[in-house]
């Protein structure tokens, strides 16, 4: 008889709910996300609000979709970190009194590890170079030796953010990978743009500060998505095949919010094909921020005994990912 | 040889200009390396056409696998070799751009070759070498793992017999201003880092 995990997941616009097996079945993955005002980003407190108002009824959707009662959980996984702080807290503190109410333990959930093990488990990657790219994180990474090695990353914001601020400067609705990803699709002419990258490292200042110059200046708004997305993008794919050089995997994962790109996904594609190595991404519905992600690699800790004590249970809004212990790869 | 081929992945536009750039640039600076100290493959010609190099075969494995395979290695003393180098090749106003034991030859056991400069470029802003640095850094903490607090200590103690002490402090800690600029920073380095200054 497999366990039945539940999974919380708020930490940063998305409050979803999940419930997972220890086999690996997904039961349900409900969700709800804030929408910022126009032209606005995240609003931490109002995010925050969104959350607690909505929680108890993804919540409760998840366990009628999944057809199972709260008393027949056996573990509950909750997103303990990184993101923004008073999103954070809504998940955990409801996490910790379901955990408590049912007598269950409390499993903590590195956000980033959640978007991994979902990735790796709807692509059966078994060793991968991953590519996790999202509004929080830009980072290659390959797994050593119980820890997650971090061979690449932004050096200053992520590629979801330069989507995103792109995108509000010109005008478009939250979150802005996909209207970028739309209008792009309709641009012709690529305008030059600074492509930085630092050995594994890349750099996307410069190019959001070039990109939103040349908007104002009147350059049509499709050729610029274009060409933001070509360098953005082709800066990614140069990183990860240096990353591929350097470690000699054989599989290239992609997961996060931005894995949905098709453009990207095509250029990852590429780079994994020359280097002799296979390309996946994650299934488009868990690419997002989700409570799958959460319940499955809290599924994956319940089966080693990973609990947390609801006492020091404190959220850890700048949580690096390659300081968690992983015993089960 | 090395040929710069097209890259798929990238606009026809903007993959000729960079591969042109980077072929011009990695010839100029192997060989200004060489006159800063740190030895490098000599350049004998360069087609720029084809984006192509031909220059010196250098024999030896690549200083990532001599870490993996030799535990006769000197670990202390190759990696003071690595520091050293870095640091004349920053004093001599060139950073590398792309450090990582991937692109280190050890002939002989002892003679240390820096390759691939396409990422190189001409400074001496502190920014740009505690990049260099930086990038070093998370090599060793990626590949290297279990060697990595022993080793990173003696890259930079090699670092310092160069470029000297105050130098050496100015660039640690912009190396941690950098590493903590991104989003969920490198808080577990920190420690290190201010054990090096």
């Amino acid at each position: 008889m497999p366990s039945l995990i539940l999974g919380i997941e708020s930490t940063a616009h998305t409050f979803g709910a999940s419930i997972a097996t220890t086999e690996g079945q997904i039961l349900s993955d409900v969700k709800q996300v804030y929408i910022p005002l126009a032209g606005r980003g995240i609003h931490p407190r109002e995010a925050a609000q969104h959350h607690s108002a909505i929680a108890h009824v993804v919540i409760r959707e998840a366990l009628t979709e999944a057809k199972v009662n709260a008393k027949e959980l056996d573990g509950v996984a909750v997103a303990l970190g990184p993101g923004l702080g008073p999103s954070l807290r809504i998940g955990a503190t409801l996490g910790r009194a379901i955990a408590s109410k049912l007598r269950v333990p409390l499993i903590a959930v590195h956000h980033a590890i959640g978007h991994i093990e979902i990735g790796a488990l709807t692509t059966h990657s078994r060793d991968p170079l991953v590519v996790l790219l999202s509004g929080g994180h830009t980072m290659i990474a390959a797994f050593a030796s119980r820890r997650w090695r971090i061979y690449g990353e932004t050096e200053d914001i992520t590629v979801g953010n330069l989507l995103d601020m792109f995108g509000r400067s010109a005008g478009l609705p939250s979150p802005g990978g996909p209207e970028v990803e739309r209008l792009a699709a309709k641009g012709k002419n690529f305008i030059e743009l600074p492509y930085t990258v630092k050995g594994n490292d890349v750099s996307y200042s410069g190019l959001l500060t070039a990109s939103t110059k040349l908007l104002q200046a009147g350059l049509p708004v499709e050729d610029l998505c274009f060409s933001v997305q070509e360098v953005s993008f082709s800066m990614l794919a140069e990183a990860v095949e240096r990353s591929l050089a350097h470690t000699e995997k054989k599989e290239v994962l992609l997961v996060g919010g931005v894995a949905s790109n098709s453009v990207l996904r095509n250029k990852l594609d590429l780079v994994a094909r020359e280097h002799a190595a296979l390309f996946r991404a994650v299934d488009p519905r868990f690419a997002g921020d989700c409570g799958a992600q959460i319940s499955w690699t809290g599924a994956l800790a319940f089966t080693h005994h990973m609990f947390i004590d609801v006492r020091r249970s404190q959220v850890k809004p700048r949580w690096r990912v390659d300081e968690v212990d992983i015993p089960w790869r | 040889m090395k040929t710069r081929l097209p890259k798929a992945y990238r606009v026809d536009s903007l993959d000729t200009s960079i591969r042109l750039a980077r072929t011009s640039r990695e010839a100029h600076l192997l060989h200004d390396s060489k006159r800063a100290g740190v030895p490098t493959p000599t350049v004998y010609h360069v087609e720029t056409a084809t984006c192509t190099i031909v220059m010196e075969y250098v024999q030896g494995p690549r200083l990532k696998e001599a870490f993996a395979e030799t535990s006769q290695l000197d670990l202390s003393r190759t990696c003071k070799l690595v520091g050293s180098l870095i640091g004349r090749l920053h004093s001599g106003g060139i950073v590398h751009g792309d450090l990582t034991t991937s692109n280190m030859i050890l002939r002989d056991g002892k003679k240390l070759f820096f390759i691939d400069f396409g990422l190189s470029d001409y400074s001496r802003e502190l920014e740009a070498r505690g990049v260099d640095l930086l990038l070093m850094s998370r090599a060793f903490k990626s590949t290297h793992y279990a060697l990595y607090s022993k080793a990173f200590r003696a890259v930079i103690d090699g670092y310092r017999e160069v470029a000297g002490s105050h130098e050496t402090q100015l660039i640690v800690g912009k190396m941690h201003e950098i590493a903590t600029r991104g989003r969920y920073s490198e808080r577990s380095q920190r420690g290190l880092l201010s054990n090096l200054e």
